[in-house]
């Protein structure tokens, strides 16, 4: 038989959500993103690996990058960060109208940095079979792509989940909260990977 | 009422549990609350982590018998010289087969099959953290194996050993499709891993019961803690890793080209600076077992538990740092030779101290000698072996001699059966009664117990002499003549003397789940919370979620379990608590059983297997991932926990 209860504390008053760490899905999204983060390192470790192979970075003949569209993406990125917190604000203050509104204008961001990464990968001077180089600035870029599609879909998901009455729920705040995180952490992850793609092989020439 | 109707009841009309509503009314509504949707749909549907924890035992179980079959294969092929039992390609093909089998399919997965099914019983907690990626989690790890195991009945099985170091893996030497079914399998487990992972991670810094906190942790919780983020770190590291080799042999790209300046070395790099990590994923969990069992049987608490659990935190960290000492035959610079050997055998340090605490705490109490305590005693023996022959081959000098050869294959067979599958046999021994209601027999458990222990010493310690004797690993035949003989032929009787023992220890297994003794609810009389529930435990775990007053509760509960009341009954919900302290924080809903996971398996597994022949398929591919994904995300129904805002 099992021990009998004794009863001591009544936790039916708890609050049924919470932002930030004090709930589940925080940690869920922490734990993806530092399995994320850990493949950006390796990935930005392989670049330096396959960097010390060489005389000198773009390899010649091969010209580095054009910095146009990259630049424009970066800028693109670190703008979005203010909808982005307007949304993070909105999400955290129950302003569900606000995060309504706001929410197209980061799914419309994200459309804006496909059509801009789409001119990147035009301009990268290289293809990913010219030569080891070339293959690892192509998959920096690809890596980062996936990162920004899959945030992207999770936005559109949430906008559209957002405009139902389950939007009313303060749980699908705290998703929008951290949903917003997420995307800070996306364009966060870019910088450096900016810099090895477009700076790093003027700076090595 | 449905939820919806629910959903609009004041917050007090809703049934919770406490005083008024406890006993067998509350088990009653509670049983119902937490049961799986009925028929097939609703087994594939399952998120329980203790169907969940149990299916990937189960399996990683089968697929530890297929692997265990090859190596009875292997060892036959080496019973003799000159044998021709099986071809050189073949053999290619088996060795390859078992070292993936064990390492990918077996050993990480029935360790987090363990801790997915124990951890949120030892926290006191009625289901894990995002059960349906636990799920997602198993389904995917099942069609990684089948993957491997199929093109193995098919003949395209990959022949390029468990860590396919390229060129041989690569495009110009791995010819057909080979090397990227194993690629993708490494891909498949991964993901299942990291899942899993992530999961209990969640679980462990959110839902221990009231009072656990992180200084009374059980230690095998600690163990998880510890694995789980090392899973976080390290399997990424991997699956770069096999996403730039499947590129290299799909789209062309040169990563590991050196006529294109890529290097080979870089996979050398990125496998082992997951492959290190992963044999401490294997063994950090069985630590934990061990410290259980050992507490247990000893009837005492573990002797300097804040040690214990520190050697579990260093070994963590320490193991991010050796993974060079797998390429020493490759060539280094000097100080990276030093620096490797040094942090190589630095890793010694808090394993001895773990040893040394368990000894004390068995000194200190009343041991029994029962089955499970008898593999913990053969764990210290072999381990201190197989870990003695580790620090001699972190020397380079030696590694160098050793590299290679039977020396370094009798090395991780002792530290990886004697150290992981000697307390997983053990460890099943003891939580059997919990999952299954009855007691394995002692008796047969103690044949197969010294079987097992006396056999592996038969079969691998003559290992080391072939290879000294010079006797390369992952060669079909030898030649007669070279001292070789008898060393084999006591390393493949050995071999059959542990198969017989697995099977009788699995003939115990299948025998007691009808004839075994029945169990009571703390039948070793243990001190941890997994035995404050029935055996086997109840959909919903536990009742009234326990409190928790000191690292051994059941042990210092007297009479009676402290618990808190107030959860709803009649939906799925789990008690948050705060990360360092455990105090009671949130009540959050825990999802509902969903065949989402399942397709979203179905539709990923498409993706990949069809992304070994074509770069398109990711692309193509991914539309059904997203929506299968989208379905599983969405909320079925209006929530039912829309009570006012209490901050």
């Amino acid at each position: 038989v099992s021990l009998q209860p004794s009863f001591i504390e009544d936790v039916s008053e708890l609050p049924t959500h919470a932002f930030s760490y004090r709930s589940l899905t925080w940690w869920g999204i922490i734990g993806f993103m530092v399995i994320e983060g850990a493949a950006f390192a390796l990935a930005i470790a392989a670049y330096f690996f396959l960097m010390s192979q060489e005389q000198e970075w773009a390899p010649r003949p091969w010209e580095p990058p054009g910095l146009l569209a990259g630049t424009l993406f970066t800028l693109v990125m670190l703008l979005s960060e203010i909808p982005n917190t307007m949304i993070k604000k909105a999400a955290e203050t129950y302003d569900i109208a606000m995060v309504r509104k706001l929410l197209p204008w980061i799914v419309g961001i994200g459309l804006l940095l496909f059509v801009i990464r789409g001119f990147e990968f035009n301009s990268l001077n290289v293809l990913w079979y010219d030569n080891a180089y070339g293959s690892i600035i192509w998959a920096l870029l690809f890596l980062h792509t996936t990162h920004v599609a899959t945030d992207w879909g999770d936005t559109v998901v949430l906008w559209r989940l957002m405009r139902t009455p389950h939007g009313a729920d303060p749980r699908r705040l705290v998703d929008t909260d951290e949903n917003a995180l997420y995307w800070r952490f996306v364009w966060l992850a870019w910088l450096p990977i900016y810099v090895l793609i477009y700076w790093v092989p003027r700076l090595f020439r | 009422m449905t939820p919806a109707e629910r959903a609009k009841q004041p917050p007090a009309k809703v049934p919770r549990d406490g005083p008024k509503l406890t006993g067998p009314k509350l088990e009653e509504k509670l049983a119902e609350t937490w049961s799986n949707p009925p028929g097939f749909i609703g087994w594939l549907a399952s998120v329980d982590h203790k169907d969940i924890g149990r299916r990937y035992i189960i399996t990683a179980l089968v697929f530890l018998a297929l692997a265990g079959a090859l190596a009875i294969v292997m060892r036959l092929q080496l019973s003799k010289p000159d044998n021709d039992l099986v071809g050189a390609a073949r053999y290619n093909e088996i060795f390859t087969m078992h070292g993936t089998t064990m390492m990918f399919l077996f050993a990480v997965p029935v360790m987090q099959g363990m801790q997915i099914y124990l951890t949120p019983l030892m926290i006191g907690t009625r289901s894990n953290a995002f059960p349906r990626l636990n799920a997602f989690s198993y389904w995917t790890y099942l069609a990684g194996g089948c993957l491997l195991w199929v093109a193995f009945v098919l003949n395209i099985a990959p022949d390029i050993g468990w860590f396919a170091y390229p060129p041989l893996s690569g495009p110009q030497f791995g010819v057909g499709k080979r090397p990227d079914i194993w690629a993708q399998m490494v891909t498949f487990t991964e993901i299942a891993a990291l899942a899993a992972a992530v999961s209990l991670t969640a679980t462990i810094l959110k839902q221990r019961a009231p009072g656990m906190s992180l200084a009374r942790m059980p230690i095998f919780v600690w163990a998880t803690l510890v694995t789980s983020l090392m899973v976080i770190f390290s399997m990424p590291s991997v699956a770069l890793a096999s996403s730039l080799l499947l590129s290299d042999r799909l789209v062309g790209t040169h990563f590991y080209n050196p006529a294109e300046n890529g290097d080979a070395l870089l996979w050398q790099h990125l496998f082992w600076f997951f492959g290190h990590p992963e044999v401490y994923i294997i063994f950090l969990p069985a630590t934990g077992f061990v410290s259980e069992i050992v507490a247990t049987f000893s009837r005492r608490t573990i002797v300097m538990y804040p040690i214990v659990v520190m050697s579990l935190v260093a070994t963590g960290i320490l193991a991010f740092g050796l993974w060079v000492h797998h390429m020493f035959a490759t060539g280094l610079p000097r100080i990276g030779y030093s620096f490797y050997t040094a942090a190589s055998m630095s890793v010694s340090i808090p394993t001895g101290l773990q040893i040394f605490c368990w000894i004390a705490t068995l000194w200190e109490g009343r041991p029994r000698l029962q089955v499970p305590l008898l593999y913990v005693i053969g764990f210290i023996f072999t381990f201190v072996i197989g870990g003695l022959t580790g620090v001699i081959i972190a020397a380079v000098p030696l590694d160098l001699q050793l590299h290679d050869t039977y020396f370094i294959v009798a090395h991780f067979h002792y530290v990886l059966i004697g150290g992981a599958v000697f307390p997983l046999l053990g460890a099943i021994t003891y939580w059997y009664p919990k999952a299954t209601g009855r007691m394995m027999s002692e008796g047969l458990g103690k044949i197969s117990f010294w079987m097992i222990f006396l056999g592996f010493q038969l079969a691998f310690f003559p290992m080391h002499i072939a290879g000294v004797n010079g006797m390369p690993r992952r060669v079909y035949t030898y030649p007669a003549g070279m001292g070789l003989e008898l060393p084999n032929l006591l390393s493949s009787i050995g071999s059959m003397v542990v198969a017989l023992a697995v099977l009788l220890f699995v003939i115990n297994m299948v025998v007691s789940l009808r004839a075994g003794r029945n169990a009571a609810p703390n039948p070793w009389n243990a001190p941890s919370l997994e035995w404050a529930t029935p055996c086997p435990p109840p959909k919903y775990n536990f009742p009234h979620i326990p409190i928790v007053e000191s690292r051994s509760p059941l042990w210092d509960a007297g009479e009676k379990l402290p618990v808190v009341h107030g959860l709803r009954v009649e939906d799925r919900e789990l008690l948050l608590t705060t990360v360092m302290s455990a105090k009671p924080d949130l009540r959050e809903p825990s999802a509902e059983p969903s065949i989402w996971p399942f397709i979203a398996t179905l539709a990923t597994t498409v993706m990949f297997v069809s992304s070994i022949f074509s770069p398109w398929a990711v692309v193509i591919g991914a539309v059904p991932v997203v929506i299968a994904l989208t379905a599983w995300f969405w909320p079925k129904s209006p929530e039912p926990e829309r009570e006012p805002v209490i901050s």
